[in-house]
């Protein structure tokens, strides 16, 4: 596809749209998982399990959903580098 | 200069801890100046979005500076010690919504370019009207917020170096102005990166210290999950009749925890502020990034935070239970009447709980025993403590002396409050001077302005919003206290539903997006305005009562703070519905809708002074 002439009004990138939507949904669904489930939802299940010394559901609500969004948002960003040269749109 | 010829100012008797405090703070303040010069700017795309050449990694500093205000650093840990568990609607609330953002809406606002949020609107919904609409929702949202950073300045410059607070706004106004009417957003953003640096330090240093004193690691986030002070605190707090610490929804209920994080999560993501942050980097993949680093930064805050409100509470609930309270003394000038609180050391001596003291003479600690029986007692009536009341906002400034740390951290802790709320009122003095004068006023009053007139403009309106916010610091109206429920409920009704839809939905029209975002809007603020009447238009009684109260779901009702998810999701289904019932938007703007999604093809950070070439996309 590079090497092709730029056309006037290139096409749209469905492929490479639909992907993204794809990791995009992926990715949201952890993240609710973590920040409505495990640290609303289900806090009061995953509080009869301890990590360390804290209750679990309360580590998830204080801590490690935290983490998680962390982990999600660089997943993301490496995901669209491979994505990026996959389908030729990287800047 | 200026700060050294206000020296006689401060002619009381230094402490160790204000002579401390009086050095961090000048030479902060000095690094900041210097650093207003060195990057002042001569166009206004420099101005207005740092000539985008900003790394990811600075501008994740930045941002993490931009966002964390005096709220964050200086309210928010006193919040979670109050809520225990539930404290975690502001921890998730205020951190997921850097993922919405990073995924949803950052990226592809780089690669559309220009320098607003109003500019997007109005290029993607065709219409003039939305963006003075966008312009003035951002206008109303950042004087509100700003006008609260001012405040706090004045608040640590009040306890700290004991002057009056409006001359600690003052000083303020005069350091932010210089960095930000000299360097817009280069200064704002490099100053910023420095501020963060200050105000993280000023956070972890008293933690890791009290973290090393209360557990056998150094590491806060380890010592949360590994000591036993958890249990203690939960044994203490049923002790007293309090709740246990960890247990959840003891404040909020289930469905209100989740609907006041989801608001705060979209209203994070819909923040002018924040969003325009995203502008300023070189390109797609750095606004991607530069979201990462900006989470990494602001969680090196947050993730400490819910450890100092724990380990804070405990301190508090065991130094002063069961303290001695002395005879009332009057202060010498004031007036004011204040209990010394003594308490007995390990070496078996009754010794002065200084903090009480201090804190008593700024009326943000109160004793008042009931029963007269001349001890402090902390148990539970009413859902207070029995004998004191220790206003929220403290902890933090008040950890370092109630953990009896050297004077030097006390300074570095009010050094930190205010690189936290300088940065933050910097990014949205910015915003303000952006729709002001780009977005309305060259717009529509002068739109063939020359640069260095633009310039000049952009100027005068953030020295404008300077003075307009410093009023607002030193005479602080009544709905101050209000500005989260506000600036949160209407971000996340209005701008990010139509900022989303604009970019995931194609067919999204003009007709969608305004019902959307009027209805939006509309009812998130009727709601908020009716429900805390008492305090925005200072009525005797609330206009209404929040609805649903008593329900199943939601026994104590729709609150104020939750709202604008319910305004988010009516700005979703209106949008929808209208948009479908009208007819498609022009060829053009589908194109930019296409344009925006693909990284291949943004400005690079020269060629940007042309507002015409925002759908111009070479592969």
């Amino acid at each position: 596809m590079s090497s092709s002439p730029p056309p006037s009004r290139p096409e749209p990138k469905v492929a490479y749209w639909q992907q993204n939507l794809m990791v995009i949904g992926v990715l949201l669904a952890i993240w609710a998982l973590v920040a409505f489930g495990c640290s609303i939802f289900f806090i009061e299940w995953l509080n009869q399990f301890k990590i360390g010394n804290l209750p679990l559901g309360f580590w998830f609500a204080q801590q490690g959903s935290m983490y998680v969004f962390l982990v999600l948002i660089l997943v993301y960003a490496l995901v669209m580098d491979y994505l990026d040269r996959k389908h030729d749109v990287k800047e | 200069m200026d700060i050294l010829e206000l020296l006689p100012l401060f002619g009381v008797a230094l402490t160790p801890a204000r002579t401390w405090t009086f050095a961090f703070v000048t030479v902060t303040f000095m690094i900041y100046l210097y650093i207003g010069w060195r990057s002042r700017v001569t166009e206004s795309g420099e101005f207005y979005v740092a000539g985008k050449g900003v790394p990811a990694v600075a501008n994740g500093a930045a941002t993490a500076a931009d966002w964390m205000s005096a709220a964050s650093f200086l309210g928010m840990t006193g919040l979670i010690s109050g809520l225990g568990s539930d404290g975690s609607v502001f921890l998730l609330g205020w951190t997921g919504g850097y993922v919405l953002l990073a995924m949803l809406l950052a990226p592809y606002l780089r690669k559309f370019g220009q320098y607003t949020v109003p500019d997007f609107v109005a290029k993607r919904y065709y219409s003039e009207t939305a963006r003075v609409v966008a312009a003035i929702c951002a206008v109303f949202i950042s004087i509100t917020y700003v006008a609260g950073q001012m405040r706090g300045v004045g608040i640590v410059f009040a306890r700290f170096l004991e002057v009056e607070a409006w001359q600690g706004v003052v000083l303020g106004m005069f350091i932010v102005g210089v960095f930000a009417v000299l360097g817009g957003m280069k200064g704002i953003t490099w100053t910023q990166v420095v501020q963060f640096f200050v105000l993280i330090a000023a956070f972890l240093i008293p933690t890791i210290a009290i973290s090393g004193m209360l557990t056998d690691t150094w590491i806060p986030q380890v010592g949360f999950a590994t000591s036993d002070i958890s249990e203690k605190v939960n044994l203490i707090q049923q002790d007293f009749g309090f709740p246990s610490y960890t247990k959840p929804f003891t404040n909020y209920d289930k469905w209100s925890v989740f609907m006041i994080m989801f608001a705060l999560m979209a209203g994070t993501a819909g923040l002018p502020h924040v969003i325009v942050r995203f502008y300023t980097v070189a390109n797609v993949r750095a606004a991607r990034y530069s979201a990462f680093w900006a989470l990494l930064f602001i969680c090196l805050l947050y993730t400490s935070a819910p450890v100092l409100a724990m380990f804070a509470r405990y301190q508090i609930l065991t130094t002063l239970d069961g303290a001695r309270i002395g005879k009332a003394v009057e202060e010498e000038g004031s007036g004011k009447t204040y209990y010394p609180v003594y308490r007995v050391n390990e070496a078996g001596e009754e010794e002065l709980i200084p903090w009480v003291t201090t804190w008593q003479k700024t009326d943000l600690i109160k004793i008042h025993d009931q029963n007269e029986d001349g001890i402090l007692s902390l148990q539970n009536v009413d859902g207070k403590f029995a004998d004191v009341t220790i206003d929220k906002d403290i902890l933090v400034l008040a950890a370092p002396e109630i953990a009896q740390l050297s004077p030097w951290v006390i300074a570095i802790v009010a050094t930190g409050g205010l690189a936290a709320a300088l940065s933050t009122a910097a990014g949205l003095l910015l915003v303000i001077s952006s729709s002001m004068a780009h977005d309305l006023y060259v717009h529509f009053v002068e739109p063939n302005a020359s640069e260095p007139r633009r310039l000049m403009i952009a100027r005068i309106m953030i020295i404008g919003a300077i003075l307009v916010a410093g009023y607002f610091g030193i005479n602080p109206p009544g709905f101050i206290g209000e500005v989260v429920a506000f600036a949160f409920g209407l971000a996340a009704a209005s701008f990010f539903p139509i900022i989303f839809l604009g970019i995931f939905d194609k067919r999204m029209n003009r007709e969608g997006a305004v019902a959307g975002m009027i209805v939006g809007i509309g009812f998130t603020a009727f709601y908020i305005i009716a429900c805390r009447s008492t305090k925005v238009l200072g009525m005797a009684e609330p206009l209404m009562e929040p609805w649903f109260q008593g329900s199943q779901w939601l026994p104590d009702g729709l609150r104020p703070e939750a709202v604008g998810t319910v305004g988010l999701v009516l700005n979703f289904a209106v949008a929808l519905i209208i948009s479908r019932l009208t007819p498609a938007p022009p060829e053009d703007v589908q194109e930019l809708v296409e344009s925006v999604r693909v990284p291949r093809g943004s400005h690079a950070p020269e060629a940007h002074f042309d507002e015409t070439d925002a759908e111009a996309d070479n592969p």
